[in-house]
């Protein structure tokens, strides 16, 4: 059985004009949406109380919520989680009042109004430890990209680096963007499902660099272009089915997985689908700009590419 | 000949393979409802309790299925949650306050598992329920707690040398000295100098000296403070009957305590927030301690139970509280006998000579108090504790004490070293606050335990449908080394002593299994490729895998670093991710490239083939 039989070469580079624009959106739509609505941050990294409670029947929002701005609350989001029965309170840091006791005290108030209630969970995060966790996060993001950079600067060639790293940017970008137009909570599963796209995306990215520079070396009087374009055809049957089978247990995760790793699966799933794209059209694409050729990547030019390097550094 | 491989390789691949099926099996079995003794301060497990323990159970017939003493604690297995419930609040009666009774869930790996360190994986909080806390530690009382012993310090010590100063004050970052004159700040910052050689000293314009710490003297500083509070910390977890609770430093100034299966978090709390401090009392030697256990106690005297449960004549007036000692440890004098070390303040010093001009030759006792909770509450919901004084020491003064002393006569360096431990304890220099606490329900543990294996079944399931259809025979190969990654990546986290799974963790493994097939995916495309281009099966199968192997080795070591960022970065259930990621990434290339190619070439290699199954 094939997916695709292809022939032909698939002439991916002639809509490289239409993909990067589409690419320059979708970045540019980010970068506004982050830039105006922001990410809406998750308890661990605001602070706050967050609890978790199941009710026997369907859970009444407006009576809980009642009952809690009666018990002096002030202001608590209240909504279900995963199920009617379930409800998520969210409560954010307030004055003059321990805040680690604030869950406790919700608890006692929702069973001494109805005593069937049942404590699923309770989160304190202190208002510290919030700003922590986006500044070591922000911190690891950067430092795997760099990281990244490096390694495969001195696998490939810089062009290819610079064109992977441009890449997982596109699909960071974008998918933080997704999560600040949704709206979606962003908190540390989250973080840890965008570094995970980060992997993912640069393996794809990997494999198609990887191709290309076996081509260069095989195929002598072809332009860089057509290079390019017959590697992506070549690996465009292994993107789709490793992709394929990526969203099927990711959808499996989205689906099964319950409410706590929701996002996770929800930033996977898009991530994915953009890094398969960027792999495509990102990553070659940058590198075709920067106009990587073919004694670039001899084998007999292995000197040239750590000159190359250390320009670039 | 192409694609042959070796015995030997098969024999490394059956092995390695093997071992990690072997230790992944101890997840099979399930978990035994059980109930853990483990002794107190003054309270040692052993045979006898383990019979004391049996008698009681079987008198009150409770049913177990084993009772066992290892690493001095007993761990009694029983046959349902009702028993261990019942079995917990006897054993708890009958063996009173010295021993802690934790109900806990053990597992039922059989002997000859466990006996070659076989151990199913270490569930996170989030799968088991329970509560996780990071406590901070007030660094800046810390050290401000520091700069006031070095104040009065300084003034005794000036005082005592008969150097005149002005005024010795606290201020942001250290202590001012000011003089008179200049000779006498020369004098005195040689003197003081000499002293303290972990301060760093400035001398300012108007006859002042400045006093800092040394970089090192105040990492030590923060240090001590933490190390002091993961102490106390542990002692109090103990209190709370937690079967396997964790504390432990996390970064410079927090630490992490796990108690897994606790649902007071309320009570939890206030008892980790609870305070225990120590006494220096002069024992009553006017009166028969006899005469006050007949009920006869003199006023300006009390009964106190020492460790041994013997009453001791306390006079109630106190020497000295414990929050002026400033350090205790344990040592051996030059003849190898156990000593604890102690060091106070000056004002504790001062105290400690004023009592000890009169009462050489007399004994002193050490009088520990920790608040214990009564389990109940007062009017306003708060648990009520009540103070517990217990002697932890008698010794007889042999000289006038200062601000260094030291306790002989103990029996054992064990006993010093718990001393010391108890002294420290004492003397709280630095306040803790919870600054993020996660409680899990069990019911909410046992759903992300469900939902965690049912995402990853039906993931595992559609991916190995999908390659079966999709590569048909070699499609099989490949989902053989997919359930063999799965079985290695439990094999390895079950070894992995450290190695916890959470639900990120979960979610990493159902990623793996996603991502474990790219290496296949992109064999096997090689292959199909070789075949069109016209080469001969095997050719093409020793081609295939000979040139994909770089391309899948670039691409996990990428992912890999990723990770090992994660790793780095991230705390709790991110790290759990990480750890599960990197386990999968490593096993599933082994898998994909090794094993695949090991079947593929004991089922075609050698053999004139004129088709692949792919």
């Amino acid at each position: 059985m094939q997916l695709l039989n292809m022939k032909e070469t698939v002439g991916f580079m002639s809509l490289r004009v239409p993909a990067a624009i589409l690419s320059a959106l979708l970045v540019i739509g980010s970068l506004v949406s982050l830039g105006i609505n922001q990410l809406n941050w998750g308890l661990d990294f605001t602070g706050g109380t967050q609890i978790e409670m199941r009710y026997e029947g369907v859970a009444n929002l407006d009576a809980v919520r009642a009952e809690l701005t009666q018990a002096g609350f002030i202001e608590p989001t209240v909504q279900n989680y995963g199920s009617s029965q379930d409800i998520l309170i969210r409560i954010a840091p307030m004055e003059g009042v321990k805040n680690v006791e604030i869950g406790d005290r919700v608890v006692a108030a929702l069973q001494a109004a109805d005593p069937s209630v049942e404590k699923r969970g309770i989160a304190f995060v202190g208002p510290n430890i919030g700003d922590e966790l986006a500044e070591q996060g922000g911190l690891a993001m950067l430092v795997s990209l760099l990281c990244i950079l490096v390694y495969v600067a001195m696998r490939f060639e810089w062009r290819f680096a610079l064109g992977s790293v441009v890449a997982l940017a596109h699909d960071v970008i974008i998918t933080l963007g997704l999560f600040s137009i949704l709206q979606l909570e962003f908190d540390l599963t989250v973080l840890a499902a965008v570094l995970a796209v980060i992997g993912y995306s640069l393996n794809d990215t990997i494999v198609v660099s990887d191709r290309i520079r076996e081509n260069f070396r095989k195929i002598r009087n072809s332009e860089t272009e057509e290079i390019i374009n017959i590697s992506l055809t070549q690996t465009l049957n292994r993107t789709i089915i490793t992709s394929l089978t990526t969203i099927l247990v990711l959808m499996s995760l989205f689906f099964l997985g319950g409410a706590t790793i929701h996002g996770f699966a929800t930033a996977l799933l898009f991530g994915v689908i953009i890094g398969t794209y960027s792999s495509i059209y990102v990553a070659s694409l940058v590198a075709l700009w920067l106009g990587v050729s073919r004694e670039d990547l001899m084998p007999t030019e292995i000197e040239k590419e750590g000159a190359d390097q250390e320009s670039m550094l | 000949m192409l694609n042959q491989t070796p015995l030997w390789k098969y024999l490394v691949l059956i092995f390695i393979v093997g071992m990690c099926a072997l230790y992944a099996t101890p997840n099979l079995y399930g978990e035994d409802y059980a109930v853990q003794i483990s002794a107190g301060r003054n309270a040692s497990v052993d045979e006898s309790l383990l019979s004391k323990v049996t008698e009681t159970l079987s008198s009150e017939n409770i049913e177990t299925k084993n009772i066992a003493l290892d690493n001095e604690q007993i761990l009694v297995r029983l046959t349902n949650s009702d028993s261990q419930l019942i079995a917990r609040e006897t054993l708890q009666r009958a063996l009173g306050d010295d021993y802690y009774v934790a109900m806990n869930l053990a597992p039922d790996t059989p002997a000859w598992l466990e006996a070659i360190g076989g151990a199913p994986m270490k569930l996170g909080l989030d799968l088991r329920g329970g509560v996780h806390f990071l406590m901070e530690v007030d660094m800046n009382s810390a050290v401000n707690k520091s700069f006031e012993d070095m104040v009065s310090d300084f003034r005794s010590a000036l005082r005592e040398e008969g150097i005149r100063y002005r005024t010795v004050r606290q201020v942001e970052g250290g202590v001012e000295i000011f003089f008179r004159d200049q000779e006498t700040l020369d004098k005195a910052e040689f003197f003081l100098r000499n002293r303290n050689r972990d301060l760093v000293f400035t001398e300012k314009n108007d006859l002042k000296i400045v006093v800092s710490m040394s970089e090192q003297k105040l990492a030590e500083t923060r240090d001590y403070a933490v190390k002091q509070n993961i102490t106390i910390i542990r002692n109090r977890v103990n209190q709370l009957g937690v079967a396997e609770p964790s504390v432990q430093k996390q970064g410079v100034d927090r630490i992490a305590v796990q108690l897994p299966g606790i649902q007071d978090t309320a009570r939890a709390k206030e008892i980790l927030n609870a305070t225990a401090t120590l006494e220096f009392r002069s024992v009553d030697l006017d009166h028969d301690v006899r005469d006050a256990v007949a009920g006869r106690v003199p006023a300006g005297s009390e009964l106190v139970l020492d460790q041994q449960g013997q009453p001791q004549l306390l006079k109630k007036k106190i020497i000295l509280t414990g929050n002026h000692i400033i350090d205790a440890n344990s040592s051996a004098d030059e003849y190898g006998i156990p000593q604890v070390n102690i060091s106070l303040d000056s004002k504790g010093g001062s105290k400690m000579s004023q009592f000890t001009k009169d009462s050489i030759g007399k004994p002193m006792a050490t009088v520990f108090i920790e608040y214990k909770s009564t389990g109940e509450r007062d009017a306003n919901d708060k648990l009520i504790f009540e103070a517990k004084r217990e002697v932890i020491s008698i010794a007889t003064i042999q000289a006038r004490l200062g601000s260094s002393f030291r306790i002989t006569g103990l029996d054992s360096p064990q006993e010093a070293h718990n001393l010391s431990l108890l002294l420290r304890a004492g003397a709280l220099i630095a306040p803790i606050q919870i600054v993020e606490e996660r409680t899990v329900g069990p019911s909410l543990g046992k759903e992300n335990i469900a939902l965690g294996t049912q995402a990853i079944i039906w993931g595992f399931v559609a991916v190995l449908i999908f390659m079966l259809i999709y590569y048909k025979a070699f499609g099989l190969v490949a989902n053989l080394a997919l359930t063999l990654n799965l079985v290695m990546i439990v094999g390895i986290m079950s070894m992995i002593p450290g190695a916890t799974l959470s639900l990120p963790g979960m979610a990493g493994i159902v990623l793996t299994v996603g991502m474990a097939v790219d290496a296949n995916v992109l064999i096997f495309e090689r292959i199909r490729e070789e075949l069109r281009e016209g080469r001969s099966p095997q050719q093409a199968i020793h081609h295939g895998y000979d040139s994909a192997f770089s391309t899948i080795l670039d691409a996990n070591i990428t992912t890999f670093i990723a990770g090992l960022i994660l790793f780095a970065v991230g705390t709790g259930p991110i790290k759990g991710f990480s750890i599960t990621l990197m386990i999968g990434i490593a096993t599933s290339m082994f898998t994909a490239i090794f094993v695949t190619r090991a079947v593929v070439n004991a089922w075609c290699g050698g053999k004139p083939l004129k088709k692949l199954s792919i």
